[in-house]
């Protein structure tokens, strides 16, 4: 087996494992439903973690995302508020979320900052924003976000997926597509390999970094719409530390930190033991949530040494 | 060059300006903020408040500013905090009496040493992520960053802890000799540091190990046992800055303790002028970075500026900082000024 499929290998076997645990512990857990609840109640995360991907994968980190959802759920509420067509709004959200990481992006490419600061600055900047529009809850009552809400798309067992999971899927599948057969993300592994090599080989190293960001700000405001119709109401306070959740996603979906390595579908499996990770909890009923904060560091901590493990091995046998 | 070059060529030059420009639009707005007045027995005033506002700040910036130093990050400051003000509040605790004489449930010094403790095994427990496990510094603490505070939170069993012992206040809300108890530890903890980092070969060996670990641990510098101890400092200054919090407000709130305090953390370490990309770092600076976050606060307040612009305000200056910190930045805005045909042409 390829030695690079090993830790997505590890991720979903612990996926598995955790599954078979809750249906031979609690009753009624292996039910269609609760799978497909762990993709609905975490598609804003899912849409978010693909977007944090790439960043990872060109060996940046984006902290704004958590900030940039915020804001999104306040500009929609605001917006519909104000009587704009709610697609209309849904394409300003979009298109700022994708300007907003553009402009990270060219901070980071052009003057050479290191994207921790840019990004951090760039919380700042979205959660300060959401403040100016209101300090409050704003509540949605457009009908259609309603209806988008509360639509659900059977898919066959007496389940059914939301508008949101749906999304989520889509991304996934266009984050896989755009990562392994386009020239933008070879680049984007090749950069997170290594940036001169890169500049070196002719690639448009630059474009490409500030494109990375763009498309982790164009995540994180399709993160924010589905977090609107998810809450159905913005609020400066929504997914605070969500960029943390992602991260974390990334690192337990095998995409090592340090850049070039990892897969898409791996961050999807990393979404999904975060999730079921909740519902163990939920379903035992005993454990406080704190002990989810208490695993996921576990678990952080198993695969960043199942990753040096792993890069040693590699650096030996090369 | 000179002397004016060689002035705004100081390391302290930029921060120091941006402290005084900051001290003295507030002065400007509402001139009675620069006072300082004697007042039941100790200093009372805006900058007084400042300086006792921004001391756990300090203390945990200059933790990050040598963690830095060291091409590091320790993104887990707010949980140890919390770790720390957890641990404390719960060995101290206490039950409300009306007669105010409350007995602490072990010693003082015992609950104080042994937050500090946990919060010293915590910052190892990073070091030793980072030097043994060959960890990213961020990945390594992130660890913590994020299971910390569920730690702290089982301890507490999810509530606040509060605490009616009252001489465990005087940390955080205590007088001496006038001034603050919290900037004497703030001074304290900066004499120290400074004395171990320019008396001795420490801040060489550090200073080293930023601008190049290979080169420094093939020069004989022992740099895994330095970055160990680094961290594992790092790690006690965000105890004393958690029970310094906690003391001030009576309690330890797990969940909320030191939120976001890394991020200010490392703005400070920025703002002052240490170099995140390591090998380069100024104490003072981070002091000065502290003092700037800390007054940025308070003006916002003091003008009567809602309290949301706070961020805002905070993001424009960190983008700021950054450019101008920035080689890049410089050489294009340089460029037209030194060499005026070249951008014609």
């Amino acid at each position: 087996m390829n030695r690079r499929l090993l830790p997505l290998a590890v991720t979903m076997l612990l996926f598995v494992g955790m599954a078979v645990f809750g249906a031979i512990r609690y009753d009624g857990f292996l039910s269609p439903q609760v799978f497909l609840n762990l993709l609905i109640d975490n598609a804003f995360l899912c849409v978010v973690a693909v977007g944090m991907t790439f960043v990872i994968l060109s060996g940046g980190i984006d902290l704004s995302v958590g900030a940039v959802i915020a804001l999104t759920t306040m500009i929609s509420a605001a917006l519909l508020n104000a009587g704009w067509n709610p697609f209309a709004a849904m394409a300003v959200v979009l298109l700022f979320g994708a300007l907003f990481g553009a402009a990270q992006g060219f901070l980071i490419q052009r003057f050479a900052l290191a994207p921790f600061i840019v990004t951090l600055a760039g919380m700042f900047l979205a959660r300060g924003c959401c403040y100016l529009i209101s300090t409050e809850s704003i509540p949605i009552n457009d009908a259609t976000y309603a209806s988008i809400a509360q639509a659900r798309i059977p898919v066959g067992l007496d389940a059914s997926l939301t508008v949101g999971a749906l999304i989520a899927l889509l991304v996934v599948a266009a984050g896989m597509r755009i990562a392994h057969a386009t020239e933008f993300g070879r680049t984007v592994y090749a950069i997170g390999g290594g940036e001169s090599s890169a500049r070196l080989m002719g690639l448009p190293v630059s474009t490409t970094k500030i494109g990375v960001y763009l498309l982790s700000g164009l995540c994180a405001a399709l993160g924010g719409v589905v977090m609107t119709f998810y809450m159905l109401s913005g609020y400066s306070l929504h997914a605070v530390g969500l960029e943390l959740d992602a991260i974390a996603a990334v690192v337990i979906g095998g995409t090592l930190l340090a850049g070039g390595v990892g897969y898409v579908a791996g961050t999807l499996f990393g979404v999904l033991i975060l999730g079921i990770i909740q519902t163990l909890i939920a379903f035992d009923g005993t454990l406080s949530s704190w002990w989810t904060r208490i695993v996921v560091g576990a678990l952080l901590l198993l695969f960043c040494l199942l990753q040096r493990l792993f890069e040693g091995r590699t650096r030996r046998t090369a | 060059m000179n002397r004016a070059q060689r002035l705004a060529r100081h390391a302290l030059f930029w921060p120091a300006t941006t402290l005084a420009l900051l001290l003295l639009v507030c002065a400007l707005f509402n001139p009675s903020f620069l006072g300082i007045a004697w007042q039941n027995g100790h200093l009372y005033g805006n900058l007084v408040d400042i300086l006792n506002r921004a001391a756990p700040l300090m203390i945990v910036s200059m933790g990050m500013t040598l963690v830095i130093a060291v091409r590091g990050l320790d993104i887990s400051v707010g949980a140890v905090v919390a770790i720390a003000a957890t641990v404390a509040a719960l060995m101290i605790g206490g039950s409300f009496s009306a007669s105010g004489d409350v007995a602490s449930r072990f010693p003082l010094w015992i609950a104080l040493v042994t937050a500090l403790g946990v919060a010293a095994a915590c910052g190892m427990w990073n070091g030793l992520l980072v030097v043994k496990a060959g960890m990213q510094p961020i990945v390594a603490t992130l660890i913590l960053m994020v299971a910390g505070r569920g730690i702290a939170q089982l301890l507490t069993g999810g509530q606040i802890i509060t605490v009616y012992y009252a001489p465990f206040y005087a940390l955080g809300n205590g007088f001496l000799l006038g001034i603050p108890v919290a900037l004497w530890i703030a001074a304290a903890l900066w004499g120290l540091l400074h004395l171990v980092l320019s008396r001795s070969a420490l801040g060489l060996f550090i200073r080293a190990i930023g601008g190049n670990p290979e080169a420094a641990r093939v020069a004989g510098v022992r740099s895994s046992a330095i970055t160990l101890c680094v961290y594992t400092f790092c790690g006690l200054a965000a105890g004393v800055a958690g029970l310094i919090i906690s003391s001030n407000v009576k309690s330890a709130d797990a969940n909320n303790a030191g939120q976001l305090l890394e991020l200010d953390a490392i703005l400070a370490v920025t703002l002052g002028g240490t170099a995140l990309t390591g090998g380069r770092f100024t104490l003072a600076g981070t002091v000065i970075g502290a003092l700037i976050i800390q007054t940025l606060t308070s003006m916002i307040y003091s003008l009567g500026v809602p309290p949301e612009v706070n961020l805002v305000v905070k993001a424009a200056l960190v983008f700021a900082v950054m450019l101008l910190q920035s080689a890049e930045f410089r050489a294009l805005v340089m460029r037209p000024v030194r060499n005026p045909r070249a951008g014609a042409a």
